[in-house]
């Protein structure tokens, strides 16, 4: 009912190849966007700015572009913490080391950095699949770590290893506060997301699924695995890059090659597995449930006025738990389990 | 009754997120009681815990009562930041802040500046951040990576009978390959100039649960001392190889994240002789029976097994609570006693502590610590340590007093990588008033 799409006409070609092809998603998203630009930030405090929602963003771009590289061209990949930490320090370079360069410049310039140890690392995949894969990506995160704290040029000859990101400045304009730093993350991941719904819809994005679904059909019908395969690489490393270093510029400000270890990789992954593989809106739920769910049940253990280590762990459990049971429910994840929804209520109140 | 039901409710919500009145010196306890660094973290805040508890006992800090609310981090750097963000405003504002981890320092590094909320990091972080002129609100209080590694170099030296017979002697230095590990290498580097000793640096890759191929690389090099600069699982797993490849333990020094009772127990008999830096003096003090007396037998303690009492990390809680009652104690002095603090009062009393031994005996704790005295110039406020040795079921200092190293050296190291961060930032090295 709420869904009918009775009397949406589609007169043209145009009409008929948006990306949201039913008005009530359109007004859906158009209130979303409503709420996430002007809604949140009249609301928000700095705490839900700089704890909540700019990780929260943050995330849901990593997670968008290992959902490009596993979800649509079907390249398991455990090295996404390791693109993220080249594309920030790649960044955080390029502003040290010339001067005046445009901010924005520079974080697609990290992104570019990411890119290129991407197809460097997808390399391995023109002969190797699946599990193998996976297992190959994880030299990626240990070599990219290892090089960030071995080559001390990198950190600037930091004695700790660390790096300090310097201030985001537009035009003269400083993006100091934390609305600021979440009203150009926000810019950025929507800009972001928009090219990546896009490229999964065109004729990329096509060849990319004809990979994932059977490879060797698709090379058969024409597509070149090489050119293919490395192109869903660079792109999904672009898209970690930039989300690495806003996670260092507009997040952490201070960060060690340590913040992206293996543990950050896992979390991506988790991230797409929970949200939906294969799918941008996945990407955006599974963040929001790896990144807020734990916060959440921690306000709740510690309000209980438990003992505080049997909250700890009682934390841990229940989110544990929530995984297992949304899994059982819909493996295929919290974006599938949306389309589900949306599926009944075009029929409610009369299913057939 | 609708409105009735949300009053309740309303009020519920308020009696469980904020028991504490405004009246109290608020301190948020960012601890992590879950994952592989639980039995690290459970010690140390429990230690911080238990003497808030003791001073709340005792009447508070001039009257005033001290608060804490505490937040699970996991020891993860995004769940960190976000703890630091929820609590810094809650129940009048955070007094000061300790994570007890170097990622989430790191990760709110610039924001404890912004927010004038100062952070102390005991034993870890930025060594640099001694300089109180460009890190106002940080301090690495008792000793730093830095003055650790030079007063290692120290209690060599004196052990091989003397400074000047180090020279043509082989020190290995057998490291956690990270930032951590790294840390000391430039003033390892420097002391090895100076005093012409050689110095093997071998590198373990994290998490370190393999190292044959490091120890036959030692018993090949036959060190005359091994320093372990190691971290969890590698320092158990470093002492059993020893022991398997013929290494005296007697030899091995490790840091002090390599010396508690968490890195000795798991090698078991390996660990026999075994020592390691400290900036506690093993034992029992006065402070620990009255926690023991006034807050354990009240029902009151946060640790589950009262053993765990005077463990290495559980002191280590103690003393920061102690150093942190310490710097608002001096606030008050100069603020008004009996008043409750500011974060920038508290900053101005980390800055100007005194603790010296008259004081420390007052406090119950005397030797439990270095004495401490900080100033604007050295936030650090001591630079000492001892050495322990593990007797098979304990540790026990060996050095009877407190080593310093070659602290001019590292006071130039610090002062030019501290300019250097003044300078990448744009900021004005000045004192803070």
């Amino acid at each position: 009912m709420f869904y009918r799409e009775a009397g949406q006409f589609k007169t043209s070609y145009q009409a008929d190849n948006q990306i949201f092809p039913i008005r009530q998603d359109r007004i859906g998203m158009a209130l979303l966007l409503l709420a996430a630009f002007i809604g949140v930030p009249s609301l928000a405090s700095d705490y839900a700015f700089s704890a909540i929602f700019i990780p929260f963003l943050i995330f849901s771009l990593a997670a968008l572009g290992l959902n490009i590289l596993t979800g649509y061209a079907g390249q398991l990949s455990l090295g996404s913490a390791a693109f993220m930490a080249v594309g920030a320090f790649a960044s955080y370079n390029f502003v040290l080391r010339i001067p005046g360069i445009p901010i924005l410049l520079a974080f697609v310039l990290g992104g570019v950095s990411a890119a290129m140890v991407g197809i460097a690392f997808g390399l391995p995949s023109l002969r190797i699949r699946g599990f193998y894969l996976a297992a190959a990506t994880l030299a990626t995160q240990f070599f990219v770590v290892w090089c960030l704290t071995k080559i001390q040029w990198f950190t600037n000859y930091s004695a700790s290893g660390v790096i300090t990101a310097q201030e985001i400045t537009i035009h003269g304009f400083a993006f100091t506060t934390p609305l600021k730093k979440y009203l150009l993350t926000l810019v950025i991941v929507c800009v972001m997301a928009i090219l990546a719904k896009n490229m999964v819809r065109s004729n990329v994005g096509r060849s990319w699924m004809a990979v994932r679904d059977m490879d060797v059909a698709a090379e058969v019908i024409g597509f070149r695995l090489m050119r293919t395969k490395l192109l869903a690489f660079a792109v999904s490393s672009f898209y970690c890059g930039i989300a690495g270093a806003l996670y260092a510029y507009a997040y952490l400000g201070t960060v060690e090659p340590e913040a992206y270890n293996l543990d950050l990789s896992f979390r991506i992954l988790f991230m797409i597995i929970i949200g939906g593989v294969g799918s941008i809106l996945g990407s955006f739920l599974g963040s929001a449930f790896i990144v807020l769910l734990p916060v959440v049940l921690n306000l709740v253990a510690h309000g209980l006025s438990l003992p505080t280590n049997v909250a700890s762990n009682l934390e841990l459990m229940v989110f544990g738990a929530l995984i297992i049971f949304f899994l059982i429910v819909e493996p295929h994840g919290l974006a599938r389990l949306w389309q589900i929804a949306k599926e009944k209520l075009r029929l409610w109140p009369f299913p057939h | 009754m609708k409105l009735m039901k949300s009053l309740l409710l309303a009020s519920a919500i308020a009696g469980v997120f904020g028991s504490a009145s405004a009246e109290d010196q608020f301190v948020p306890v960012l601890s992590y009681r879950v994952g592989p660094y639980a039995a690290g973290g459970s010690g140390f805040f429990g230690g911080v815990i238990d003497y808030f508890n003791l001073v709340n006992a005792k009447g508070g800090l001039n009257g005033v009562k001290i608060s804490w609310e505490e937040c699970e981090t996991e020891y993860n750097a995004s769940r960190g930041v976000e703890c630091y963000e929820r609590l810094k405003k809650s129940q009048g504002g955070a007094s000061l802040v300790e994570p007890l981890s170097t990622g989430i320092a790191y990760g709110i590094l610039d924001r404890v500046a912004e927010d004038k909320i100062p952070m102390t990091t005991l034993g870890y972080g930025r060594s640099d951040a001694a300089n109180g002129k460009v890190f106002p609100y940080v301090f690495p209080l008792i000793t730093s990576y830095w003055n650790q590694a030079a007063a290692m170099v120290k209690y060599l030296g004196d052990k091989a009978g003397g400074m000047d017979k180090l020279k043509g002697k082989k020190i290995v230095h057998l490291y956690h390959d990270s930032a951590f590990g790294k840390e000391p290498i430039p003033v390892l580097d420097a002391l090895a100039k100076q005093h012409g000793f050689e110095l093997v640096k071998i590198p373990v890759a994290h998490p370190g649960n393999e190292q044959q191929s490091q120890w036959l690389q030692i018993r090949q090099a036959n060190p005359d001392f091994v320093i372990l600069w190691g971290w969890g699982v590698m320092n158990a797993v470093a002492i059993k190889t020893a022991q398997r490849n013929g290494y005296p333990r007697e030899k091995m020094l490790g840091v002090w994240w390599a010396g508690s009772e968490e890195d000795a127990v798991p090698a078991g008999d390996a660990a026999k002789g075994y020592t390691s830096m400290t900036f506690n003096t093993p034992g029992n003090y006065p402070v620990l029976d009255d926690i023991r007396t006034k807050v354990y037998a009240a029902g009151k303690g946060n640790l589950s097994d009262k053993t765990r009492i005077g463990s290495v990390y559980h002191m280590r809680g103690v003393t920061a609570g102690i150093l942190w009652t310490e710097a608002m104690l001096k606030a008050q002095e100069k603020f008004g006693k009996g008043k409750v603090m500011t974060s920038e009062q508290i900053r101005w009393g980390f800055e100007n502590l005194n603790i010296d031994e008259a004081r420390q005996k007052a406090l119950g704790a005397l030797n439990m610590f270095p004495p401490v005295k900080t100033s604007c110039e050295d936030h650090e406020g001591s630079g000492a340590v001892k050495v322990q040795q593990w007797t098979g079921t304990a540790w026990k200092a060996i050095t009877p007093n407190w080593i310093t190293g070659d602290k001019a050296l590292t006071r130039a190291m610090l002062e030019e990588s501290s300019n250097k961060y003044a300078a990448e930032k744009k900021i004005t090295p000045v004192c803070l008033k």
